[in-house]
């Protein structure tokens, strides 16, 4: 790589202009599966940064060790080996959380965002800027997820943070705790964040 | 920039193994370290849920642990024994239904030695965030405590039962009464022989 990248870009990018959900829609299974509260999405989206800097770093490290045939395996099994570390950590450590998220952990291996970086970018620069990639990428991942939870937590449960502020039975819009609710606020969530980022960049 | 490795057969069989070693390793060390933690998690929930649904007690019910062949479940039905100086003062019985509206359900209902329910708590659901969640508040548990089977029909008022459904929630509602049924069968089933285990 002749070209030195700028650092602060490269951190920035994640959070904003290649978003991962919000501009590049990478991910959606976890985005629109876990959400239904702030938690979970945070829980998720600090899960999936873990591996997506752990995966990011290796590949980097490796990558000239390994032939390209065989590179996408190779990837493969460097991220699940992260996703189970981090299944097994959680289980122990945070129950709670694992219970929570379920059968989404060990989906992060197939999340396309973690092999996307890994063969778009790691694959082909430093440890220092993939380090700064992933935490980019991760951040941008968790804030998407935990302002989607936290939208769709608001708007059907009440609550925010398991904080209620509506009461006990109160009827909230149970459509955005449901599966159906999580399309909606993505789409409008979305809308939003490409409006915002597009005016002032 | 280093040069890549070659695309030779070699190459790749010595890189994917060597890869494949370091992360089976790793993972197994890893292991190492949380499977204490996560089994010490599991029997500290059960004792915390056992603790919940039964009167005092001073044995060790997790240790004493009945299973009995049960035809309403695929596995054996876990029955815990509960008794305070020597004397039985109920039994916890783990109640499962695949009927919830996302499939399994388990709960573990608390029985004192007439049959009624002491307690119940939830211990596994995949139930509706919001909704058939809600199996686990106070207002929905509260119907079944202190209540007899035998005289309380644990169906919703919906069939002719005596239990208010949870709002949106009826099937999760049914499959929890059910659940509650099979447990309470068991109870009845294996009462006797629970007396006897220690006398």
């Amino acid at each position: 790589m002749a070209e030195t990248i700028n650092q602060k870009q490269n951190f920035l990018k994640g959070i904003v202009k290649e978003n991962p959900v919000f501009v590049m829609l990478l991910g959606m299974c976890p985005t629109l599966g876990v959400t239904s509260s702030a938690f979970n999405g945070l829980g998720m989206g600090v899960a999936t940064m873990f591996v997506l800097l752990m995966s990011n770093i290796v590949v980097s490290l490796i990558k000239t060790q390994i032939p390209s045939k065989v590179r996408i395996p190779a990837y493969i099994i460097i991220i699940a080996s992260f996703v189970t570390i981090v299944e097994m950590v959680l289980e122990a450590f945070i129950p709670f959380l694992y219970e929570q998220l379920g059968i989404f952990i060990p989906l992060i291996v197939v999340n396309c965002l973690i092999l996307g970086r890994a063969e778009g970018f790691a694959s082909k620069n430093n440890i220092w800027s993939s380090i700064v990639d992933g935490l980019g990428m991760g951040l941008g991942f968790i804030i998407a997820l935990t302002a989607l939870g936290a939208a769709r937590e608001i708007l059907g449960s009440g609550s925010i943070f398991e904080f209620k502020f509506v009461a006990e039975d109160a009827n909230t819009f149970i459509l955005f705790i449901l599966p159906p609710g999580a399309f909606i606020a993505l789409a409008y969530i979305t809308v939003l964040f490409n409006k915002i980022s597009t005016k002032t960049t | 920039m280093m040069k890549k490795k070659k695309d030779t057969f070699i190459n790749m069989v010595i890189s994917l193994f060597a890869i494949t070693i370091i992360a089976g390793f790793s993972l197994g060390f890893v292991n190492e370290l949380t499977v204490g933690p996560i089994e010490k998690g599991k029997i500290e929930r059960k004792v915390n849920a056992l603790k919940q649904v039964l009167p005092e007690f001073d044995n060790n019910p997790v240790e004493e642990v009945q299973l009995v062949s049960s035809e309403f479940a695929k596995d054996s039905v876990e029955v815990y024994p509960a008794f305070n100086n020597s004397e039985f003062v109920g039994a916890a019985i783990i109640g499962s239904t695949e009927k919830g509206f996302s499939g399994l359900i388990k709960i573990m209902v608390g029985f004192t030695p007439d049959g009624s329910i002491k307690n119940i708590a939830v211990l596994e659901q995949k139930e509706t965030p919001g909704l058939g969640t809600k199996m686990k508040d106070e207002k929905f548990l509260a119907q079944y405590r202190e209540k007899n089977p035998s005289t309380f029909n644990l169906k919703v008022t919906k069939d002719g039962g005596e239990v208010d459904a949870l709002t949106g929630a009826t099937i999760t509602s049914r499959a929890f009464g059910e659940a509650v049924q099979m447990a309470y069968d068991e109870f009845i089933k294996n009462n006797s022989s629970i007396k006897e285990l220690k006398n």
